[in-house]
């Protein structure tokens, strides 16, 4: 029987009414009084030098403010990355400067060169267009292969090459790996491309700063997923500010999907701006310019080595991936290729050597950035399809092969550092097989192709390392940051209570999940639960959302923060009812003394504790408790799905007809919440699969560059999704035992769908081995008549 | 600046605007009205759609001085006087069909606009219409379960929520 | 966008005499000119709306049994209003963009822009419409001159475009993923004396009629007719949706489909 509220209760969504009536709040609703514009100067070439900006002619426009180049910033840090990964030989990865307006050189289309702050948005543009700017430009690096060689064309004059680390992970001897793969009695090799793709939350970024000379104080308004990272970036490392001194507001944000996690040059500026124009500064990014400012996501270009023995279980694993950066080092962009890729590669099976090799590269791109999923998609891509691609070589049904290769025993420590604190893989194959009606997929391929359809099935297993990260285990990568969260947990003197919460929610239903939480622990109703999050004037500290961090990290904290505040609420009770605190038990809102009759209220002991008249003595009055919680260990949500396929031979076009997942999220707070995150990840995996190619010409333009080509899942390009979440392993070392599930559609779905495309083109008879994402119509009927 | 004068959500409104304004920079700026959402620049997304003289259109593809004259709906005007939702905003939220609530305004209009045409559409009329809003939270599942939803249609043997 | 000076006459002549004025440009649905004034890649000094020209609004069936669509009437009519006189052009305009852009955009504006990748050029080639202006008629064979070229003089204006009505028709339209425009689409009409064959979104010169195919069409109206014609790659648009040979391809797939949907 489903529960009607409370943990595991599908609670409708709360902060559904305001987003339902047009009361949403986001950063582009928000008008400072008296605000300025600005308009952005970019870069129409990948790659050039900057001889001159005259400026003169902009400045004596109608409206203009102040007219700003990268000499205005020569006295600010420039955008920091967050993450410094050491390469092979133990040295630190090259970190070239990334300047707020572009200095002495621009390195891709989009790269800011001057900013105009004018009354109006038009005015600016309009002076933007009257900036001289003389700029030689030199060829654009885009090939990543080509950029790694010596001689190459350097993006970064300062660097020695292109390459910003050559990394490795796992096996570390060449000559036992090798002869692993020599003496094999199978082994298949893979190459392949995981596309570029955007990210492309519908709502823009949108930044607005205000600065008031009288308190010296700053607020800016932004698009962010995580506004105490972006406070603590932009002060610490840009612009030198104190912190107190600093409010940043995150309000309702329109999806982030990872691209709003990043510290942005347009915040940064706008901050410094609004100071040095002594107004209000806003800016609002088109759909056009988010396509060449926003940080793009994956881009690996890799080739993957599978060894299997005479029985087929596998026993190499080694992948050479070149990672693409583009120009500029964006926050986390480079622990994406390593420590959230490279350690993801054993997937779901005990393969037990493996070796993981990775050059990130600089090119005359936009900068690439964790997108959903981040590194994990990459992985599994690559593990999955190589493994699709065994089984077809071996003629052997690939549920088995993979099967027969499961890790079953945990903890399980992998080759590639990571522990798998719990699991069930087989399980949740079980629970794919059945509700994806595996058995009854022969008789509608036979359905299809009476209909002139090829009809395929693919399957697809995950693993994911969320709930970043073990502060202290991160610091040893290279990560700058910690990864906990924080929660301060406040009761009002009537027992309502309001979350003050490090993680943001920007479509994830925080606002309803959150208090479910509490609410359960308490025995309260959940409307007397508000979460507060996105502001660091209000909230005690957070590193924010993404990683499918939220719960694991952020909600524990949150239970700690409960918890403490159950303790003092029970030593007040305890008072009460002249009782002793060891026997004080808290059930439905009530403190009760065990084994007797005698109890107290929720709100009359919340109102002693405001009120204390009756009060022990030795106990601070007031009821408020905050929790840090630093995670001891990622969490392991894992899953295996399937997609049906039907290809129309005569077009190569793709449709989707039945995807199935199975997830093990361990437990689960609102089914309803989680299972939209599945179906948001799936629809994104689609895209990445079948439609979305963020391409550049052989110039560094981009292009698609607009949603005109830049093609995105419809509903018409997708089905109903079947997804069940009865496989569940709690999480053994947080409190609610949750494992996070925003990223695992996307990264469970992409190699099931091109899987599923190539069982169906090989039942036509075709030998196709592989065709890189997005399986465009054009892409299939290539590889079929060629 | 030419006056342009207009009802919408049935008051009526004026203001004074330029040939380029677009009717949703009317609608955010000069009315304050900011639940018309713009997500792109092509007229893709359809976050931005209102009723014009009934029919769905896209607000930032349009000029503002176009909707002279005309009865504009947004999506402030959907729920009741005294807050109810109505049927479609209703079932978006008992079926989930929106998460981080930017493409929603546009999509509840578009629903509004097709059920007032097709009350009871099927499954692939729904996605259909829907190809002029894109989401990219949803996978689109809980949006067409709800609309399906919300024209009467049992909802229950759809997979899960 | 550039500023630009809004005029909406409610007469044909008004309308004409806006556009006397220098720089002053014609505004259909605006749902492409639009987006093209938000990149500022056009400067009009006035935007003369055509869309309260109540006389060029709407489907009529004349007394010779065409249909006559008035130059501002927005697709989503034409799908309503031409269903019963001209089933296959309103199912072509019932393609065109989505449901909102249809409730905007005009048959006039589509075939005044006449992008290599619209759906109603293909429909007006295809049945050999003719394009009635403020000054003339244009039939359609002289009228598309290439990608978003077309015969109109500077300030003429489509008033409205009458269509012969075939034995039968179908527009087949394999969709650009992103855009929504066709990726390749076909519209092939049967007439008692011939079949008319033609083609957007594949030529790089925009619309064009399959003289080939029409004549194998002609002779016997079947798909099999079209067995062993090919297109070829040379003119075709490549691109990142699909190459030159695919868009051959599918010019072949989707006119075999046009024609055995018509039978």
């Amino acid at each position: 029987m489903p529960k009607d509220s409370g943990i595991g209760a599908s609670s409708k969504r709360r902060e559904d009414v305001r987003f339902l009536t047009g009361a949403g709040n986001y950063t582009d609703d928000i008008n400072a009084h008296g605000q300025a514009h600005v308009y952005f100067l970019r870069s129409d070439i990948a790659h050039g030098r900057i001889n001159s900006i005259n400026t003169s002619a902009a400045e004596a426009m109608p409206g203009v403010v102040k007219v700003f180049t990268g000499k205005d910033f020569e006295g600010v840090g420039g955008m920091p990355c967050g993450w410094e990964v050491t390469d092979r030989h133990g040295a630190p990865m090259q970190e070239p400067p990334h300047p707020i307006l572009a200095q002495g050189k621009v390195r891709h289309v989009g790269d800011p060169i001057a900013a105009v702050v004018a009354d109006s948005l038009e005015q600016a543009r309009d002076a933007a267009e009257a900036i001289e700017v003389d700029l030689d430009e030199l060829p654009a690096v885009l090939d990543m292969k080509a950029a790694a060689q010596e001689g190459a064309t350097l993006v970064h004059d300062d660097l020695k090459n292109n390459i910003c680390y050559d990394w490795h992970l796992g096996e570390e001897d060449n000559d036992k790996i090798n002869g692993i793969f020599a003496n094999a009695a199978h082994v298949t090799t893979l190459d392949l491309v995981n596309n570029r793709l955007v990210a492309n939350p519908m709502e823009p970024r949108v930044a607005l700063a205000e600065y008031s000379r009288g308190t010296d104080e700053y607020t800016l308004y932004t698009t962010s997923q995580n506004p105490h990272v972006i406070r603590l970036l932009m002060c610490a490392f840009v612009l030198g500010l104190p912190e107190h001194k600093v409010r940043v507001v995150a309000p309702d944000v329109g999806g982030g999907f990872g691209t709003k996690i990043f510290h942005y040059a347009e915040e940064a500026f706008c901050t410094f701006a609004a100071k040095a124009c002594n107004r209000p500064v806003k800016w609002t990014s088109s759909r056009s310019e988010a396509f060449m400012s926003d940080a793009q996501g994956r881009d690996h270009v890799s080739t993957i080595e599978l060894a299997l023995d005479a029985d087929n279980n596998f026993i190499a694993l080694r992948t050479n991936t070149y990672a693409n950066l583009g120009a500029y080092l964006s926050t986390f962009s480079s622990s994406v290729p390593t420590w959230l890729h490279g350690t993801l590669m054993a997937g779901n099976y005990k393969t037990p050597v493996i070796q993981v090799n990775v050059k990130a590269m600089f090119t005359n791109t936009v900068p690439v950035d964790a997108y959903r999923g981040a590194g994990r998609p990459e992985a599994t891509y690559q593990l999955e399809r190589v493994i699709d691609k065994a089984a077809r070589e071996l003629g052997v049904d690939p549920i088995a092969l993979r099967r027969q290769n499961f890790v079953t025993q945990f903890p399980y420590d992998t080759p590639v550092a990571l522990t798998y604190d719990t699991g069930d893989y087989h399980g949740t194959m079980d629970k794919l097989e059945a509700a994806a009606d595996i058995a009854g997929f022969a008789a509608r391929r036979t359905e299809s192709e009476a209909k002139g359809k090829l009809r395929g099935l693919g399957i697809n297993c995950y693993i994911e390392a969320c709930g970043i990260a073990p502060s202290n285990i991160v610091g040893m990568l290279g990560a700058r940051a910690g990864l906990y969260d924080a929660a301060t947990v406040r009761v009002n003197a009537t027992g309502s209570i309001s979350v003050m919460v490090g993680a943001h929610s920007h479509g994830q239903g925080h606002e309803t999940a959150f208090p479910q939480v509490v609410a359960d622990m308490i025995g309260i109703d959940e409307s007397m639960v508000e979460i507060v999050h996105g502001d660091t004037s209000k909230i005690p500290f957070g590193m924010g959302t993404y990683g499918s961090r939220s719960l694991a990290v952020c909600g524990s904290a949150m239970v700690r923060a409960t918890e403490k505040v159950i303790d003092k609420a029970k030593k007040i009770a305890a008072h009460l009812l002249e009782a002793s605190e060891a026997d004080i038990e808290l059930k439905d809102g009530q403190f009760s003394v065990a084994g007797t009759d005698k109890s107290v209220a929720w709100g009359d002991v919340t109102l002693t504790a405001y009120v204390p008249h009756n009060f022990p003595l030795e106990v601070e009055p007031g009821l408020e408790e905050t929790a840090f919680y630093d995670p001891a260990n990622f969490t392991y949500p894992a899953g295996a799905y399937a997609c049906e396929v039907e290809v129309d031979p005569e077009t190569g076009k793709v449709s989707i007809e039945a995807f199935t997942a199975a997830d093990d999220f361990g437990n689960i707070i609102n089914p309803m919440i989680v299972d939209g995150q599945v179906h948001g990840g799936i629809g994104q995996g689609i895209g990445q699969a079948l439609l979305e190619n963020c391409a550049y010409d052989e110039n560094g333009q981009l292009l698609s560059a607009s949603f005109m080509d830049y093609a995105m899942p419809r509903a018409d390009d997708v089905p109903f999704y079947g997804v069940d979440h009865s496989s569940q392993t709690p999480c053994t070392h947080n409190p609610l035992g949750v494992k996070g599930c925003g990223e695992a559609g996307a990264i469970g779905s992409p190699p099931a769908v091109v899987n599923a495309v190539l069982d169906a083109l090989n039942s036509g008879g075709k030998a196709i081995d592989h065709i890189d994402m997005p399986v465009s119509p054009s892409r299939v009927w290539t590889a079929m008549n060629s | 600046m030419t006056q342009v004068s207009m009802t919408v959500n049935g008051k009526s409104v004026s203001g004074d605007v330029e040939g380029r304004t677009l009717l949703s920079s009317f609608l955010r700026d000069h009315l304050s009205l900011t639940g018309t959402h713009v997500g792109c620049d092509t007229a893709q997304c359809g976050a931005c759609v209102v009723h014009v003289n009934g029919e769905a259109v896209k607000s930032c593809n349009m000029l503002a001085l176009e909707a002279d004259g005309a009865d504009v709906g947004t999506i402030e005007g959907q729920a009741a006087e005294d807050g109810t939702l109505n049927v479609i905003q209703q079932a978006f939220q008992d079926h989930h069909g929106l998460q981080c609530g930017f493409c929603t305004p546009g999509m509840v209009m578009s629903a509004a606009a097709l059920l007032k045409d097709k009350p009871r559409p099927s499954e692939a009329e729904i996605r259909k219409y829907l190809e002029g809003n894109l989401c990219r939270c949803t996978g689109y599942h809980n949006i067409v379960k709800a609309i399906m939803a919300a024209s009467g249609q049992d909802v229950s043997s759809i997979a899960a929520e | 966008m550039y500023n630009f000076e809004f005029e909406k006459p409610s007469t044909i002549a008004d309308a004409v005499a806006a556009l006397g004025a220098e720089d002053a440009q014609a505004l259909g649905g605006g749902q492409t000119l639009i987006p093209t004034l938000k990149q500022r890649l056009a400067s009009p000094s006035a935007l003369v709306s055509l869309s309260g020209i109540a006389e060029m609004i709407g489907v009529c069936v004349e007394d010779d049994g065409s249909v006559a669509i008035g130059g501002a009437t927005p697709h989503a009519v034409v799908a309503r209003e031409a269903a019963s006189s001209y089933p296959a052009l309103a199912a072509l305009a019932g393609q065109i963009g989505d449901p909102a852009v249809r409730n905007r955009g005009t048959i006039g504006g589509s075939v005044a822009n006449n992008d290599p990748a619209a759906c109603y050029p293909a429909g007006v080639l295809g049945s050999g419409a003719t394009i009635v202006t403020n000054t003339r008629e244009i039939a359609a064979d002289d009228f598309f001159e290439g990608m978003f070229s077309t015969a109109l003089e500077e300030g003429e204006i489509i008033t409205q475009v009458r269509f012969p009505v075939p034995q039968a028709a179908c527009y087949e339209k394999f969709l650009q993923p992103a855009s929504r425009f066709a990726l390749v689409g076909v519209y092939v009409a049967r007439f008692a004396d011939g079949v008319r064959v033609a083609v957007t979104g594949a030529s790089e010169d925009g619309v064009f009629r399959w003289s080939e195919a029409e004549a194998a069409l002609s002779k016997e109206f079947r798909a099999d007719a079209l067995m062993d014609l090919k297109i070829n790659p040379m003119n075709m648009i490549g691109d990142l949706h699909g190459s030159k040979e695919y868009r051959a391809h599918l010019v072949s797939v989707m006119t075999k489909r046009a024609v055995s949907a018509c039978l």
